[in-house]
This record gives C-alpha cells, structure tokens and sequence, in this order.
C-alpha cells in the first residue's frame, strides 16, 4: 500500500544534525579555530571574500569553517549574510598606484620604477610534497633582509611603483580611460538586474564576482584561438590599499579601512581602426586579497567582451556578454544544477504520458500518410 | 573587522527583519509587481536578492511572498501539489521562522499560496494570490537564448518562433509534444512560461479571481496574472488545446479530475496513481468518511 511521504520536517532536523555531526568530523581531533582558518587558508579566504563581495576575513573564515571547507558553499553563506547588510556609503575609487605593495611583477619590462618584486608566491615553488608540514610546529624560514627580488613588505612603500599603464600611456602608447566629467556612477548588479548589453562597469562587476574556475576556462579559451586578444602580463600587484569614503556631513574624503587586493592590467594588441589609431588595449581584472589566477582570468575576459566596442567580430564564447555573464556566477549556477535534485513528479508524470503516446503511434503500421 | 560580536552571533533569526527582507527592499519588489500586474505577462527586472535558499530552489516565489505577506496571512507551500515534500516544508519552515504567520494546508483556508510546479485542485477565489516559482522565465529561451533578441520579440509581439516550433511538432509527432511550462498568451498580448506547471493546469490560469503572481529569482524577473485575465494556451484550429487524462482513478480517493501522480508500488514495476495534490486527496477522503459514517447511523 502507498505511504505518502510525511515527516518532512523531521527528516530535514535528523539531516541537519548529521551535517553537523560531518562536519565536526572526530570529536578527538581539536576543533578548527576561525583564526586558524584565516590565517593558515588565508587564499581560501581570500577567494571566499572576492566571490562573496564581502571584505571580511573573520565571516569569510567562518563561513568556510561552517561550509566544511566547500568554498562555493562558503562563498554562499557570505553573500546571503551580506544582502541583508545596509548601504551606508559608496567608497571612493580605490588607487592601486598607491598600494602599499606586497608583490608586483611585469612581464612586459625587464625593470621598471619600483622594480620586480616577487613576494609571496608559488610561482617558483617546486611542486614537491613538504613532508615536513605534516610533522607539528615546524620553524617558518626568515626572509633575508636584502630585499634582492623583493622581499616584499612596508618598506617597498616609500620607493615610487609607478603603473605600466602609466609608462606606457606617456607615450600614447595604451588606451587610457580618464573618467569622463559627469561620469555617471558604476551600476550596482546587487541592487540593479543586469541587462544587455552591458555597461563596463557591470561587466568587471559581475566578472570580479564571478566563479574564478569558469573565468579561468573562459580566459584558457581566448589563448587557444576562441578570441585571440594577444595579451601580455603588462603588471600585476598584490599589496594593501586605504578605502576612502566622503562623508556628506564633512564633504572631505576620511579613510575607513585598508583591503588586500590583487590587480591585472593585461595589455593587448591592437591594429587601429578608421577612427583609432594602432595602440595597445587593456583587459582589466581585481580581485579582493591574494588571487592572481583570478585576476589575470577577469582581465582576459574583460578585454575579450570588449569585442563589440572595438568593432571586431563576436565570434567566440569568451566575447558574447550574454554567455559570460550569464553563467559566471557560481551561486546561480551551483543553485539551478542542483534544483534537478528537487522532486519534478508532476512534470516527469506529463512527460512519461507523452513518451508512452509517441511510443504507442511509432508501433502502429504506417497507412502511407505518415511517410514523411 | 567588526565581524564576530555578539551582534552578529545572536541573530539568526531574532537579528532579520519580518520576512527577511528589509522594507526598502520589499519596497523595490512590490514595485516590480505593481508593474507586472499592470501589464500582464510582461516580464519585469528587479533587483533580485541572494537569499539563505539556493536559486532555483525558490528564490523567486520566495521574495516575491516575503514583500506581500503580512501579519494576518495564512500561507500554504506546495511543490509538486505537495505540501510535505522537503522542499515545501523548508520554505514554509522559513517563512514561520521570520514572520510567525498562521500556516495551512488547506487550499481554501490560505490567503497566500506559494506553488512549484502546481495549481491547487481546489478553485481559487477572489482574495487570494498564488505565488509561483519560476526557474525559467523567458517562453522564448529553448528558441533564443539571448535576451536582448527575446526582448525585441516581445515588444513587437513577435511570436512566430513558438508558432513554428508547434507546428513542426505537430507535423513530426501529430501533436503538441510539450506537456508541462506549455506556452500561454496573456490577454491576448504577452507570450508567457506558466512556469512549468503540467498543461493540464493551464485552463485554470484563464479568468482565475486569484492574483496570480510569478517570481525568478535567479533570472532577475517578475510577472502577473491580475485576477479575471484571459490566459490562452497556444494552439491551432485543427489542433486544438488538449490536456492530459488518465484512465485510472486516484487510488487512495478515487477522484477522476485531478493530476496524478503514478508511483511504483514494487520490484515488479506494479504501479498505482495518486492525486498529485494532498490538500484535495485528503479532502475528498474526509468527504467520503463523512459519507459513509453518516449512512452508517
């Protein structure tokens, strides 16, 4: 005899408390602090952070450590906490020529004012296991205090660090994009849809929110011919900078607080048209904290949507705003390919007639009025 | 920075506004549905908002009740036509949880029905609203993805894509092969997704005195049908609108008018079908209880 499926609610308490009981993992092994979280999976914070479009470490550590370590998961957590949030004020543009910089590197100088500076980073990491992590408590190696190759830190700060798109723009070599008088303010895809086309500004929104593995795709594939955009690593820097805002009461500019961001300027070929001369373009990416890999992808994407405005052909995924846009939250996407896990009883029922319907006229002998 | 205080940890629900949804946000929502509702079946863009639920789980409906409910509502959850599936109950679990309304599973009783994928058996009446979920908004999409193309379309009310795919159905199979988010025209205007509803309830969208409303959220859109509205599902002359029917009765009430469910019963793939709508199942079995215990005396 059919049962009809009650007890709803009490099979999602009894679900709920077999989540927690997981993600406590054994009870013998000591709980992960927050600090520990943030300060020892300090990337995964930072990512969190950046999709999360919410710059706060401690949450962000939270909502790992409540996500299990699932950053999609994570990332979600942060972005339901933030949208009950209020507006209090917009900053002021944040000026990443001023970072106080903990790595900046360009591969289109050799040397360049403020010079190379390699900081923190895996790049030249041999990729070997370290066995010796596993083991507790192991001494961090000093850094030399020589500061060859950048040790990074404070002191980096007094030199000038001059942007290569500065350089470059000198000589009118780059496309600049000064702010027009009047420039109206960035939309805000938080509080606004987005609709197409897309103005810039929401693009690089959406882009600096979108999921990093899918930006990272997308910019493989304009590299590998769907959109050739020739790019060069024109500078990427890593490195604190002060978030200002102009209190109306006060009509001066106060800083609130200083952020971790990591910046792109790709710099791209480009032949000229009838109305431009030949110069080079610029694929812009940011990212809240340390995220190269997502930075370099944005600013991959962000030159490739430019296509339309720089009148050459849309031919290729990483070009067509509706695509990228469209697909690269991971929330959204995460949420829509998992609603198939809801019950769809009623529409699989109507499709289950239907197929039954069709299978019952493709048996039947053809009378010769079917032949097409 | 200020993160964990105690502000932040004592919340859970205590910390979030009645419905969850701040008022300036509700604001901007029923601002979307008083457009909507005065140009039916017109998709409106809102500023949709992550909410604690995953999109495509309900996001849509749910801001869409968390701007209209109010303190004296009574609110039904269905999915399916279910009021006990997870899905229902952890959105009703939600709405107790911020707004403490009275909640129901009675079609009649409920001033405010949030459904997926269902309408109620049960006539709807002046009063009333029905709140749907909507994963996909655009009728147009599965023809042409890209928005700014679909809504070109609508503004000249170009809908011959949807006619062609009907009848190259029609020619290939004989028939309409869609059977659930069936394609309706709105007084007579706007092409517009029903949400994935089975065609069989499509007839009860036409002239309803509910208010009938349809929330996206991962799509970013709203649209209505305001009460006593001409809602037409599309077909030709010579192939007119048909829905499903079975040939079996409900097996737990017996009723031979509602949308069943089949369920598979054992390993041998015996099968039974049941009202896909509890509320009326239950109804009609009460109905008939009633019956006999009164022909008893």
């Amino acid at each position: 005899m059919y049962v009809a499926v009650k007890g709803g609610e009490r099979a999602i308490d009894n679900s709920c408390a077999l989540l927690a009981e997981a993600r406590r993992g054994d009870p013998d092994v000591p709980d992960l602090s927050i600090a520990q979280i943030e300060q020892q999976l300090r990337l995964a914070v930072d990512r969190v952070m950046a999709e999360g479009s919410l710059y706060d470490r401690e949450l962000a550590a939270l909502a790992i450590k409540q996500a299990a370590g699932d950053l999609v998961e994570a990332i979600f957590l942060l972005r339901a906490y933030r949208a009950t949030l209020p507006r209090l004020a917009d900053s002021e543009p944040i000026v990443t020529a001023a970072m106080d910089a903990r790595r900046r590197i360009s591969a289109v100088f050799k040397d360049l004012p403020g010079g190379q500076v390699l900081g923190p980073t895996y790049d030249y990491t041999q990729r070997l296991l370290d066995f010796s992590l596993a083991a507790e408590e192991i001494p961090v190696p000093r850094v030399q205090a020589d500061g060859i190759a950048g040790a990074g830190g404070r002191e980096c700060n007094e030199e000038n660090m001059a942007g290569v798109v500065g350089l470059l723009a000198q000589e009118g070599l780059i496309e600049t994009h000064a702010p027009r008088d009047g420039d109206p303010e960035p939309q805000d895809l938080t509080r606004q849809p987005l609709t197409f086309p897309a103005t810039r500004s929401a693009r690089l929104q959406n882009l600096a929110r979108g999921d990093e593995g899918f930006l990272l795709a997308m910019g493989y594939s304009t590299q590998r011919g769907y959109a050739h955009t020739h790019p060069f690593a024109g500078e990427i820097r890593y490195g604190i900078v002060e978030v200002e805002i102009v209190p109306e009461e006060l009509g001066f500019a106060v800083a609130i607080g200083e952020i971790e961001v990591t910046e792109c300027q790709m710099v791209n070929q480009f032949a000229g048209s009838k109305s431009a001369p030949p110069q080079f373009t610029r694929g812009y990416g940011l990212a809240f904290g340390h995220s190269e890999r997502k930075s370099m992808a944005m600013a991959l994407v962000d030159r490739a949507l430019r296509a339309e405005e720089l009148g050459e052909a849309v031919k290729a995924p990483a070009q067509m705003q509706e695509f990228v846009l469209s697909h690269s939250d991971n929330l959204e996407a995460s949420g829509f390919v998992q609603h198939l896990k809801l019950p769809h009883y009623v529409d699989f029922q109507s499709e289950l007639e239907l197929v039954r319907k069709m299978r019952a006229a493709h048996n039947q002998p053809c009378d010769g009025e079917c032949a097409a | 920075m200020n993160a964990l205080d105690e502000s932040v940890l004592d919340t859970r629900e205590a910390g979030y506004n009645f419905a969850y949804l701040d008022e300036r946000t509700k604001r901007m929502i029923r601002r979307a549905i008083l457009k909507a509702v005065a140009i039916p079946g017109y998709q409106v863009s809102f500023g949709s908002r992550e909410m604690p639920l995953p999109y495509g789980w309900g996001t849509g409906g749910i801001q869409i009740t968390a701007s209209i409910i109010g303190h004296d509502d009574v609110l039904k959850v269905i999915d399916q036509g279910a009021d006990d599936t997870v899905n229902a109950v952890n959105i009703r679990r939600f709405f107790q949880r911020t707004t403490g309304v009275a909640t129901t599973e009675r079609t009649s009783a409920a001033t405010l029905i949030q459904t997926r994928h269902r309408i109620p058996e049960i006539p709807l009446c002046e009063g009333q609203i029905l709140v749907y979920q909507v994963p996909i908004p655009e009728p147009l999409a599965k023809l042409e993805p890209r928005e700014a193309e679909t809504r070109v379309l609508h503004g000249l009310a170009e809908y011959g894509l949807m006619h062609v795919k009907l009848y190259e159905d029609i020619a290939r199979h004989g028939h309409v092969a869609a059977t659930y988010d069936y394609p309706v025209m709105v007084d007579g205007r706007f092409l517009m997704s029903p949400s994935p509803i089975p065609k069989f309830d499509n007839p009860k969208m036409h002239m309803n005195p509910a208010l009938q409303l349809f929330g996206a959220g991962r799509e970013k859109r709203i649209y209505a049908v305001p009460p006593y509205t001409r809602v037409e599902s599309l077909a030709f002359e010579d192939h007119p609108f048909e829905i499903q029917r079975w040939r079996e009765a409900c097996s737990m009430c017996g009723a031979r008018d509602s949308f069943l469910d089949e369920v598979i019963t054992d390993d041998n793939g015996a099968r039974m079908f049941v009202c896909s709508d509890t509320d009326y199942c239950s109804l009609r079995r009460a109905d008939s209880l009633d019956t006999t215990q009164g022909e008893d005396q």
